[in-house]
């Protein structure tokens, strides 16, 4: 088991007013999962995102990470965790503009504290995994929206985390190339990854083998992909 | 620990990406420092110019050297206790070397009696007023800092006898004797022919009020016999160890109340004199001309300060998306601290030493065209810039990079 949630909630204040983004939500994924977290906006999914990638802590409720509680850590062992045992995709690629590929995908490693020598070798590996051993010194400009997807997603994996979290990873790419990326995480799913996709498009999370629908912060279903 | 250190090679990388693509506004942030660390290094130059020239013209009065006058070096605001005092008399001097001679392990070497006056003086068709005239004996040598650079001093028997030669202070022999050696030759002191046996070596102003070369130095008895006992004497004691001048002062206090045959607890009817009086006086003036200076320069350094503040501010905002990927994939709070702090304080190090250079080019050039302007351009003052710099990079620097690093990662992915 990577994770297991129980009875999580989350609240906001606006002002007077108190929001709840998630109301009491249980969840357990497995290693070598491959899961897609769809809902409207409002839904909750964002905030049940944050929570799993540990960039948020719930109000109330339980949060287990390989057997380690990270509901009351605090932001550095947070950090830590994030470093280690979890993998970022993002939409808009987050990518460092006047870095090329190898150090954008070595940065984790740097926060890793590991020698030069190390990161780069474990860089380069990881880039050639996505299929962008030629582009290592290509500035993310110089480079097409679906390389770049696959320069963040090699320095997502570059760390070897426990889980692949990726927030509509295709929402910035034409349909050609959503579909390349979805065929990479086919890939990396055979290989063995745990991959959570947050999605609102039903395409997308067909690639996924289970399918957590979120609604009004609960979970209204789930279960595997028809 | 070896985290840290690639992370700080990291933030070095980061902050040296951020100068040169952001060009101009690091230039013009670090203009503000420039001008602030010019500023404070060039009045710290003139401070250690003036200290140095402040103490280059005490030393002219002789570190050992203790002087017994009628009045103090200070300000006193009772006159009347002073204005009575019996004036000193060569047999003063006399009484006092015997006294110091039948001390055993006396800290006085001797004491010379040095009458002085303000007079004119002729050679020729070249006249000459406003100089000093001393009046002196043999010993004299003994008590000043300055060298003869041409000739001799007047010997024991020209002093006693006073025969009329003198020594002229460089000034006075250059001026009345241009272009030619003024050795050997008559000059005229209040109508008397006095012959030139020596020139001394050239001394320099004292704090800037007046030369010490302009001086004439002569035999007390030839000097007295002109003015009739109306110039106005003073006793030079030369002390035999100058580390023990307290000790001294003490000691010769104690023989001028013998000499003088003074009553226990009657107070002195003498005043003994030296540099250190000057330096006590002096060194408040100087020391608040130092501050006034440093916090008025400092000002402009605040200023500095306050650009690197703003720009950090705006790196910050700017790059808010960055830190919240840099966050998730697992930056910690003291990673952005110091990626920021680093960065603040590159630009303010990179002023700093531009600074420095500018002010060691402008003291150089300063010293070139006006020699006798005494400039210190010192490695200490090198250092201390470099701290001050580091300094207020790390203070301008703190509040935007503490704020960067406590940014919420969720708020900041959001950002746009």
């Amino acid at each position: 088991m990577v994770i297991r949630i129980e009875g999580v909630t989350k609240l906001y204040r606006m002002g007077a007013e108190t929001i709840h983004a998630l109301r009491g939500v249980n969840l357990e994924i497995r290693r070598n999962e491959y899961l897609a977290i769809m809902g409207p906006s409002g839904s909750g999914k964002s905030t049940l995102m944050n929570m799993l990638g540990c960039l948020d802590t719930p109000s109330a409720g339980r949060y287990d990470f390989n057997g380690k509680d990270v509901a009351r850590m605090v932001d550095d062992e947070l950090a830590e965790i994030r470093n280690r045992e979890i993998g970022f995709v993002f939409q808009t690629f987050n990518l460092l503009p006047r870095s090329d590929a190898l150090h954008n995908v070595e940065l984790p490693l740097i926060y890793a504290g590991l020698s030069p020598a190390v990161r780069r070798e474990r860089a380069l590996v990881a880039l050639r995994n996505v299929g962008l051993g030629d582009r290592i010194h290509h500035k993310p400009n110089e480079m097409s929206g679906g390389q770049r997807q696959r320069v963040a997603i090699a320095r997502a994996l570059v760390n070897h985390p426990s889980i692949l979290l990726a927030d509509e990873p295709t929402g910035n790419l034409d349909s050609r190339t959503g579909e390349e990326i979805m065929a990479l995480f086919e890939d990396l799913y055979e290989q063995g990854h745990t991959i959570i996709v947050v999605t609102h498009e039903e395409d997308i999370a067909r690639h996924a083998r289970r399918v957590v629908r979120l609604r009004d912060g609960l979970i209204e279903s789930d279960g595997p992909v028809p | 620990m070896a985290r840290l250190l690639q992370e700080l090679v990291e933030s070095f990388r980061i902050a040296f990406g951020q100068i040169r693509a952001n060009a101009l506004r690091s230039v013009l942030t670090a203009l503000g420092v420039i001008i602030g660390i010019v500023a404070v290094t060039l009045m710290g130059t003139a401070i250690n110019g003036i200290d140095i020239g402040f103490n280059r013209s005490l030393a002219m009065l002789g570190e050992d050297v203790l002087y017994v006058q009628r009045w103090p070096w200070r300000r006193v605001d009772d006159w009347w206790n002073y204005v009575n005092r019996p004036p000193l008399e060569v047999e003063t001097a006399e009484r006092l070397n015997r006294v110091i001679e039948a001390t055993p392990e006396s800290l006085l070497e001797v004491a010379v009696p040095v009458a002085t006056r303000g007079t004119s003086v002729r050679a020729g068709e070249l006249r000459l007023g406003g100089v000093m005239l001393f009046g002196t004996t043999g010993d004299y040598a003994r008590i000043v800092t300055t060298d003869v650079a041409e000739g001799r001093m007047f010997n024991d028997v020209e002093a006693s006898v006073g025969r009329p030669v003198c020594v002229l202070g460089s000034t006075v022999a250059e001026n009345l004797f241009p272009g030619r050696s003024a050795l050997d030759q008559q000059v005229q002191i209040r109508g008397e022919r006095y012959t030139v046996i020596g020139i001394l070596a050239k001394q320099g102003e004292f704090l800037g009020l007046f030369s010490f070369d302009n001086q004439i130095v002569a035999p007390l008895n030839a000097v007295r016999r002109q003015a009739g006992g109306r110039a106005n004497l003073e006793l030079r004691v030369k002390v035999r160890d100058k580390t023990r001048l307290a000790a001294a002062e003490e000691e010769l206090s104690g023989a001028m109340r013998r000499v003088r045959g003074q009553l226990p607890g009657e107070r002195d009817n003498f005043s003994i004199n030296q540099q250190q009086a000057f330096k006590e006086q002096l060194d408040p003036i100087k020391a608040g001309i130092a501050l006034a200076g440093l916090f008025i320069t400092g000002l402009s350094l605040f200023v500095g300060a306050i650009g690197i503040m703003n720009i950090t501010f705006v790196s910050v905002k700017e790059r808010t998306k960055e830190i919240g990927t840099r966050k998730a994939l697992g930056a910690r709070r003291r990673t952005i601290l110091l990626q920021f702090l680093i960065e603040a304080v590159s630009i303010c190090l990179i002023g700093g030493l531009v600074g420095l250079g500018v002010t060691l080019a402008a003291s150089l050039a300063l010293g070139a065209l006006l020699p006798a302007l005494p400039i210190a351009f010192s490695p200490g003052l090198m250092a201390v810039s470099v701290l001050v710099s580091i300094v207020t990079g790390v203070v301008s620097g703190f509040a935007p990079a503490w704020g960067a690093s406590r940014l919420d990662p969720v708020v900041a992915l959001r950002y746009e």
